[in-house]
């Protein structure tokens, strides 16, 4: 059987990954524009009104701006430890991704956040906590593009992201302890009693799963164009010695 | 007893494969010269093997911490006086007192100047007597001679005889004739990397290309 | 060790504006901030803890590109690479270096700067103290940035980026510590959680900050 490493050969990802993309973004498109409508068309919530609508689109985005960041974590993880060229540049390429993801969701909660609190912008921990997420995205973003050797590159905001990863999590501990906010607690739970009716819950599980769908889309269409601009880098070079 | 071992090592720089199946070795009171063109990789095959960057391919064997490095840069502080700069790399390397030091590059007569006041050539010499300072018995030293006078190139041709002579060894790039005889040449031009003589990419650029 | 670290305080002495530098610029924010907010005390008061925080803060990030910078330059740092000191060691001395002409003055001359702002006298020792915790992993944290970003043309700018976000931690236990002294709570909790966050980034980031380092030479 062949082994997962085997992708992190650049032909043998650019190959899978072509066959895949078409695939994916089918899913997406389908899974998001299910779920948008179907949330859209959900009876008005007796205390939010229409206003929990926005819910479709901001607990999706904000859930994958967290799992961004891990997946850049573990990818870069991969880079420094087992030296995999397309784990590096997935880590690149999931970054600009995963800061839109976040600005959607602090842009979606200011619009909810309007009509529920009466504010646009509250030093909510939570809502705090994604900004201060927004700008390790900024930071790791910044590094990339400043440094020109991209192996270097590679390491250094390999090793941003491992320290930024553990002051992320320490921030949020940290926001927490500064401000015990407003914000509700976690919409989906596991526990019994759930807090949100079945009404709402599955599309929204469907529009994670499209929001979750549109980045593994994006992922794939980033890195391929990651490992094409490394790929004409390196044939300029090859001409520039021949 | 050899000191130094290099087989079949590859270097790059700036993402490219510079060098390719380099192979030597260098025995005590042995010096080695490096000859090439500009561009060829003399530099950064100095700082792999003084352990600064990673090699591509191949091995280095050496003692830990055998290696003195000198290159362009001579790491100096304008703020410190001649002796101050000196004493701090005699601390950090733990080597030998600095006044024969000094004295073996002429320096003396300058220990109490700040390094700011000192010519191009005068800080280049201060730069090899902190070779002398480090107490270690290898030498990789790149392109020792710029700014040189011919009386400062013999003066450290000196210091290079005296290294030799008491066990020592030196890796050197340079396009002087220092007049030791007795070293050996090294040509770099047949080791120029090709395509396809890889390994392990050494980059990005290579992993894709 | 030991004479690495008197090289760069000599150097820092030396060089001029080491030590007063940070203090100066300390001065100025502490200064202006009045005339944006109005001299009215007890508004002064209420905010005094967050700007004698901030201000340290700024003031640290003001001399933290120079800390691999100019041994970048000139050369210094192949060779400490190459010394038998472990670069883990370098690091942590040079940061150790940096907290001495930035944190330690601006922790002594904090409560001078407190008066400016009304800060309550009952806060002064938790301000002393916060500080004397917190601007260690201050300048730790900056050498992680200075190491990642030296050797960069526009590093300085980059560096405030990297390094800004890794000081919310310590900036809101710091600050936390010296609001409650000033309202008379107990200020303990965010004071031991400043200790404990101090005390882990400085066992653990100076090797990130050698990894980065390395990368940066070869």
């Amino acid at each position: 059987m062949a082994s997962l490493w085997e992708y992190a050969n650049p032909v043998r990802f650019m190959r899978t990954s072509g066959a895949l993309l078409p695939w994916v973004t089918a899913a997406a498109a389908a899974s998001l524009g299910i779920g948008l409508v179907w949330g859209f068309l959900t009876p008005e919530d007796y205390k939010q009104g229409s206003t929990v609508k926005i819910m479709f689109l901001h607990v999706p985005a904000a859930m994958m701006a967290i799992n961004i960041w891990v997946m850049m974590l573990v990818a870069s993880l991969i880079w420094l430890i087992r030296r995999h060229h397309v784990s590096a540049l997935a880590a690149k390429a999931a970054a600009p991704v995963g800061a839109v993801m976040t600005l959607i969701a602090l842009a979606t909660g200011a619009i909810w956040g309007q009509p529920m609190w009466g504010t646009w912008w509250e030093w909510d921990p939570r809502m705090t906590s994604f900004l201060i997420l927004f700008l390790f995205y900024l930071g790791y973003m910044a590094l990339w593009s400043a440094v020109e050797n991209p192996d270097s590159a590679a390491d250094l905001t390999g090793v941003l992201c491992l320290v930024g990863s553990v002051f992320a999590l320490l921030s949020r501990y940290a926001v927490n302890f500064w401000n015990q906010g407003l914000h509700q607690g976690a919409t989906i739970s596991v526990a019994p009693g759930d807090r949100i009716s079945s009404t709402y819950s599955y599309p929204l599980y469907l529009c994670m799963l499209g929001f979750f769908l549109l980045f593994v889309a994006l992922l794939l269409l980033r890195t391929r164009t990651e490992i094409r601009i490394r790929r004409l880098a390196a044939l300029r070079a090859r001409e520039l010695r021949a | 007893m050899t000191v130094l071992a290099v087989r079949g090592l590859a270097v790059a720089r700036g993402g490219a494969r510079a060098l390719d199946g380099v192979s030597f070795t260098l025995d005590p009171g042995e010096a080695l010269i490096l000859r090439g063109p500009n561009g060829i990789g003399k530099t950064t095959l100095l700082r792999t093997v003084a352990g600064l960057q990673p090699a591509v391919a191949g091995e280095i064997v050496a003692t830990p911490e055998s290696i003195a490095y000198s290159a362009h840069a001579d790491g100096l502080k304008g703020a410190l006086t001649v002796t101050e700069n000196l004493t701090f790399w005699r601390e950090v390397f733990g080597g030998p007192p600095i006044e024969p030091a000094l004295a073996a590059m002429d320096l003396t007569h300058l220990a109490e100047r700040p390094a700011h006041a000192l010519s191009a050539g005068q800080k280049r010499r201060l730069g090899l007597a902190r070779l002398l300072v480090t107490g270690r018995p290898v030498w990789a030293l790149d392109e020792p001679t710029v700014s040189l006078d011919t009386a400062s190139v013999a003066l450290f041709a000196a210091a290079i005889r005296a290294h030799l002579a008491a066990g020592g060894s030196a890796l050197m790039a340079t396009h002087i004739d220092l007049g030791l005889a007795e070293a050996r040449v090294l040509d770099l031009a047949p080791f120029r990397a090709t395509e396809g003589s890889r390994v392990a990419p050494a980059s990005f650029d290579e992993a894709f290309a | 060790m030991l004479s690495l670290l008197l090289r760069d305080l000599r150097l820092a002495v030396r060089a001029g504006g080491g030590f007063g530098l940070g203090l100066a610029f300390f001065l100025i924010t502490c200064t202006l901030v009045p005339f944006g907010v109005g001299p009215q005390g007890d508004i002064l008061a209420r905010i005094a803890p967050g700007i004698l925080w901030v201000g340290a803060l700024l003031a640290c990030l003001l001399s933290l590109d120079r800390i691999f910078a100019l041994d970048w330059e000139d050369g210094s740092l192949d060779l400490l690479a190459t010394a038998p000191l472990p670069l883990e060691g370098t690091v942590a001395i040079k940061a150790l270096a940096h907290w001495i002409t930035t944190g330690l003055p601006l922790t002594l001359a904090a409560p001078l700067f407190g008066i400016l702002l009304h800060l309550p006298p009952a806060a002064m020792p938790w301000l002393v103290a916060s500080l004397a915790l917190g601007t260690p992993a201050l300048s730790v944290l900056g050498a992680f940035g200075a190491a990642l970003t030296v050797g960069l043309r526009r590093g300085g700018l980059l560096l405030s980026l990297l390094v800004l976000p890794l000081y919310v931690p310590t900036l809101i236990f710091g600050a936390e510590a010296v609001r409650r002294g000033a309202e008379g709570l107990g200020a303990s909790t965010p004071l031991v959680l400043l200790a404990g966050i101090t005390a882990a980034t400085l066992a653990l980031v100076p090797f990130a900050a050698a990894a980065a380092l390395r990368v940066n030479l070869r």
